[in-house]
């Protein structure tokens, strides 16, 4: 026993590092794997007061890009406007349209701390589960697809950002709705993803838009990025892989929508069901 | 002594500050990332005991990575990065020769030890860290690039804020 001790003694450093080690990775791994919210992260009030009080100060420094922005969708949106089109029948009533019904709604939310140059992107929003923010949500800004949230607390949410390892979305080719499955490949250039898997007999042309696709969480047709090089080196398998330059510049990200989808609810449930009758 | 704690305690701050809303947004050509914030576990002085060693390496770990939204990883290798200190002063420093309390800076301990010191520890602690991250053998070839660039430029860090801090000899 007391040899024993003397043991432990002489080589304290190599038992702490065992013991610090493992506690270490325990908590990396169970973060990782189940997904399960802990305090460390940039939702606790700490971290998240010191991101929100910088984040104010930077925000300053992009008021014109931010405007720019405002003003160009202002005006994308008033050319939807009922006012803005001409009217060329004669008689005019209001008729309530009963075969739409909204599925979609978004929520705007201000970022908050961001990353771009990490394996694993996250980006911190001022909004959480007191907006109505759920885990799983889509989140877009007005350029394109920014990712799904991954955790949420009172006041705060951290989204997994599309520059993330483990980042797969359904998208599809705009003109000729080729489905395939977008991702981020591992150079880390914050400008390009991959879209892989199309199958063989589509024709991608450079410059085709790359959408999101129905099967996705998002609405269908909301941006990703254009086609920047038809036959990619990255990415594997029998299929084409094709770059794709991102739309949304992630380093310059102010504002963002969440997706709140009103049948979300309805459709995992039949998809769970579905699964446990198998 | 309680100089030192105060010091150590500032320069905590200070540089996981640094690390969080200045050095989290800084990349050159998607490789080269600066942690500077393991500075602070090189400098802490020789005659620390190893749990405290360990605990504040620990404790530092958990503060990046609640910044940085990734928890235990950090921790991970910075853990690793103290038991890497912990060897190499063992075998390159003669321990008694210490009086007040001395740290492993530049200018007590003359450049050419201090940069095998922050070389070595620094590509441990980088080599560790991304790997962890990746955690894919398929990405190893770029992983290492950028593990040996980013080491590249932490080192100039590094060795920027020890001339900044630089102090002609003290040694009596």
């Amino acid at each position: 026993m007391r040899n024993l001790l003397i043991f432990i003694t002489k080589y304290n450093a190599f038992f702490l590092f065992v013991i610090f080690e493992i506690s270490a990775l325990v908590i990396y791994v169970k973060y990782n794997s189940f997904q399960k919210a802990t305090f460390i992260n940039s939702t606790n009030n700490v971290t998240s007061a010191l991101y929100t009080r910088i984040s104010e100060l930077n925000s300053y420094l992009s008021l014109k890009e931010v405007n720019d922005n405002l003003v160009r969708e202002n005006a994308a949106l008033r050319n939807q406007l009922k006012t803005s089109f001409y009217i060329d029948t004669i008689t005019k009533r209001a008729v309530i349209d009963t075969t739409y019904k909204q599925q979609y709604q978004f929520i705007s939310a201000k970022v908050i701390a961001n990353s771009v140059n990490l394996r694993n992107n996250y980006i911190t929003i001022n909004m959480g589960s007191n907006a109505g923010i759920t885990k799983g949500m889509g989140v877009i800004s007005n350029d394109g697809v920014v990712g799904k949230v991954l955790f949420v607390s009172p006041h705060y949410s951290v989204v997994q950002s599309l520059l993330h390892k483990e980042t797969v979305i359904s998208a599809m080719l705009a003109d000729t709705k080729d489905q395939g499955s977008f991702k981020w490949v591992d150079n880390l250039d914050p400008h390009t993803g991959l879209l892989a898997d199309v199958s063989n007999s589509a024709k991608p042309r450079l410059g085709e838009w790359v959408v999101t696709s129905d099967a996705s969480l998002f609405p269908a047709g909301v941006r990703i990025g254009t086609i920047s090089n038809l036959h990619s080196t990255k990415g594997d398998g029998l299929f084409l892989n094709v770059d794709v330059k991102l739309s949304v510049d992630f380093s310059k990200l102010q504002y963002v929508y969440v997706i709140y989808n009103k049948f979300a609810i309805e459709q995992t449930g039949l998809e769970a069901q579905e699964k446990k009758d198998e | 002594m309680s100089r030192v704690i105060i010091i150590n305690i500032i320069r905590f701050f200070v540089l996981v500050f640094l690390q969080v809303f200045l050095l989290k947004n800084i990349t050159l050509y998607n490789l080269s990332t600066p942690y500077l914030y393991i500075l602070f576990i090189l400098l802490l002085p020789f005659e620390i005991p190893n749990v405290l060693l360990f605990l504040l390496a620990f404790i530092l770990g958990l503060t990046v990575d609640a910044f940085y939204n990734t928890p235990g990883l950090h921790a991970a290798a910075c853990v690793l990065l103290a038991l890497v200190r912990v060897l190499f002063i063992s075998i390159t420093v003669q321990k008694d020769g210490f009086d007040n309390e001395p740290e492993p800076t530049l200018s007590l301990m003359g450049f050419r030890w201090f940069f095998t010191y922050a070389v070595i520890l620094t590509l441990f602690h980088h080599f560790f860290l991304f790997n962890l991250e990746v955690f894919r053998l398929s990405e190893i070839q770029y992983t290492l690039t950028r593990v040996v660039l980013s080491t590249a430029f932490t080192l100039f860090l590094m060795l920027m804020s020890g001339l900044l801090f630089y102090r002609r000899k003290e040694r009596k």
